[in-house]
């Protein structure tokens, strides 16, 4: 008995001494993501979008064993912080990515500047969350990038008058600013702004005063995953019979909600930086790939920013050769561009925002499937609020 | 505005017939049941499941759902409640909130987190023009389904046999009993009513909202709104609370977006504050 239990202790004493040696060979990824929760299909995507890019490109790279590592912080900001310092200090992850939503990434912030550890922001998207930590890289995209091309198309396109219609929390306080900044700018005028409370279950009140309004636009911003809902009852108000164009960032149809709308969205123009049709071989592989390892789920913009994320992550380890100091690695992620499905991707070398390529679309029918049908290239966005 | 007049209507229209079962348990079996919600999300992802994947009409979708979480909560009502009407209150809350976590993850589990939503049959889809106001076919609907409903619930109450021994039962378990009226199976039958209605109000509303797991905790406010404001004991009380709260709400963020959202909890305060028995019931005894 005595005999085993100094074998178990040696044996553990050998694994130990091996460890640093270990340690040295893989690179660990921790990511932060709302796998249950409200934000839970933005979770699935993000895990599928990693899943996607490992499958494609294997684990290793620069002679390194790549580990990633998932932890459900249920969208609750006070849980990603405490996740997040478990990451850094049990863990010892060289990268922290993920935060599904704005507080999140405003939580884990000062965890990665004290540790010094490189933070992938995936989802959030108010402009001002890369500017509270040196080590915040983004590769999603931020408010104002999405609804500036928007704006711009509907006051080229015969749009005078429009009324805004948001989700009343930072991001969505943002697209109604940046909406109405940029289009009235261009000579249009909105007419009113409205705000539904987040957890509206009803949005008839809100749609109404639109349509009595009567703009010749009304823009959607609700946060992924509502649009379903929202889409639902805009079509039940008959905009379109009241000659009112309903216009909207990404979001509202979300590649993974879409087909679920019905053809009543058919021809809604929206402007983002992915759609699962985006016609090039990179995105056609990823679509493929994506789909054969995710039991067929489509992939939405949070997938392609998960799957982006990983790629910064890549090749900033070549350029270090292996080393994972996040000093270097920081450092190494700062003016990355590259050829991603989307289109051609940036990050900003100074302010370490994405500088994502932005399109106009229209919802059509391909396949017997609906899509974000791109019409219109935009090019390069950059954001206009970082100095 | 008589389009936002039966916008609120309707909306008030199914609060009601969401939150009617709770009403009867809570006020008639004075039992607290949090986990109303659950039986309504049974009844929405009935429809959900039956329409998409199967393709079932919506009209046959709607009785069914009303059976499955009646049946549901008869199930529920022997196995688990029966054992907690003579606890205290506070066991009951705990238990039926520990009921509506775990419904949520099953619901998780097995449908996702993300939002779902039903295609409307086309004869409901569409709006129409009454009194110079345009109206979505839908909302009628509702309204005329929910009407027809509350009057036969009130009917059956107040009229039939079953409804005497109810009122019964209530007023006084052990008399009732003595008279040889079956005071627990008359209970085990109101809360499968009760928990049908929810089940048909979940699935109405995947007709205009959607269907997520948390949806039961998101509407345990508004079921509770409607009774604190409408009391409990009654039938009409709730119903004209709910119509009430439903018609301010809609008014409120039309007229007033920018603190629509406050209205109904205003309302709320107002009346615990002057009323606290609630709207229409009659003082305490």
């Amino acid at each position: 008995m005595r005999k085993q239990i100094l074998k178990g202790l040696a044996a553990s004493a050998i694994a130990l001494a091996a460890l640093p040696a270990l340690a040295q060979e893989t690179v660990k990824i921790g990511l932060i993501l709302p796998m249950t929760g409200q934000q839970a299909s933005t979770g699935r995507q993000l895990e599928a979008g990693v899943k996607t890019y490992m499958a494609q490109h294997g684990a290793k790279v620069a002679g390194k064993t790549i580990e990633v590592i998932v932890k459900d912080d249920t969208g609750v900001a006070d849980i990603s912080k405490r996740l997040a310092q478990e990451l850094v200090v049990n863990d010892k992850v060289s990268v922290l990515g993920g935060f599904g939503l704005t507080p999140i990434a405003m939580a884990v912030g000062p965890v990665a500047t004290q540790a010094k550890v490189p933070a992938i922001i995936m989802t959030a998207a108010t402009s001002v969350v890369v500017e509270q930590s040196p080590y915040f890289i983004r590769v999603g995209r931020t408010m104002p990038q999405m609804t500036f091309p928007i704006a711009d198309w509907a006051a080229k396109n015969g749009v005078k008058t429009a009324v805004t219609l948001v989700s009343d929390y930072a991001p969505g306080i943002d697209g109604e600013k940046f909406f109405k900044q940029r289009f009235e700018e261009a000579g249009g005028k909105v007419l009113d702004t409205l705000r539904a409370p987040l957890a509206s279950p009803d949005f008839a009140a809100f749609l109404q005063k639109a349509k009595d309004l009567k703009p010749d636009a009304l823009f959607l911003f609700v946060p992924s995953g509502q649009g379903a809902t929202l889409m639902k009852q805009v079509i039940d108000r008959d905009f379109a019979g009241s000659k009112i164009r309903v216009i909207a960032t990404g979001d509202v149809t979300d590649d993974d909600l879409l087909n679920s709308m019905g053809d009543s969205v058919l021809g809604m123009v929206t402007s983002h930086d992915y759609s699962a049709d985006h016609d090039s071989p990179e995105n056609k592989a990823f679509v493929e790939t994506f789909k054969k390892v995710n039991d067929n789920l489509r992939p939405n913009m949070m997938a392609i920013a998960a799957y982006d994320g990983m790629d910064v992550i890549y090749r900033a380890l070549e350029a270090t050769k292996g080393d994972a100091n996040g000093q270097k690695l920081i450092e190494a992620m700062k003016g990355q561009k590259w050829m991603s499905p989307r289109g051609p991707m940036e990050i900003d070398a100074t302010t370490r925002e994405a500088i994502p390529p932005m399109y106009i679309r229209k919802v059509e029918r391909k396949n017997g499937e609906l899509y974000n049908v791109e019409f219109e290239a935009v090019g390069p966005v950059k954001d206009p609020t970082h100095k | 505005m008589l389009t936002i007049l039966f916008d609120g209507v309707a909306y008030g229209m199914l609060l009601f017939v969401l939150a009617i079962g709770l009403c009867v348990t809570l006020g008639l079996m004075n039992f607290i049941n949090l986990a109303h919600g659950a039986f309504a999300m049974a009844g929405g992802y009935l429809t959900i499941v039956m329409m998409n994947r199967y393709g079932v009409s919506f009209y046959w979708s709607l009785p069914a759902a009303f059976v499955f979480s009646a049946i549901l909560g008869a199930v529920l009502e022997h196995t688990l409640y029966v054992h907690l009407y003579t606890k205290s209150h506070l066991d009951q809350v705990l238990f039926s909130i520990g009921l509506v976590f775990m419904a949520t993850a099953i619901v998780d589990y097995f449908m996702g987190a993300n939002q779902q939503t039903i295609n409307l049959p086309s004869s409901l889809e569409g709006r129409v023009d009454f009194l110079g106001a345009s109206i979505g076919v839908y909302r009628i609907f509702t309204i005329v389904l929910c009407g027809l409903l509350t009057i036969g619930l009130q009917f059956v109450l107040s009229k039939t046999r079953f409804g005497s021994r109810l009122r019964a039962a209530v007023d006084d378990g052990r008399v009732a009993r003595g008279m040889g009226i079956d005071v627990t199976k008359i209970f085990a039958l109101t809360f499968a009513v009760g928990s049908g209605l929810a089940g048909l109000g979940g699935a109405l509303s995947t007709g205009i909202i959607s269907m997520d797991p948390t949806f039961p905790l998101k509407y345990m406010i508004y079921f509770l709104i409607v009774i604190s404001v409408g009391g409990a004991t009654t039938i009409t009380g709730p119903f004209f609370a709910s119509l009430l709260l439903g018609v301010a709400d809609v008014a409120g963020k039309y007229y007033m977006p920018a603190v629509g959202g406050f209205i109904i909890y205003t309302i709320m305060v107002a009346v615990l504050i002057l009323r606290p028995q609630g709207l229409f019931t009659r003082a305490s005894r």
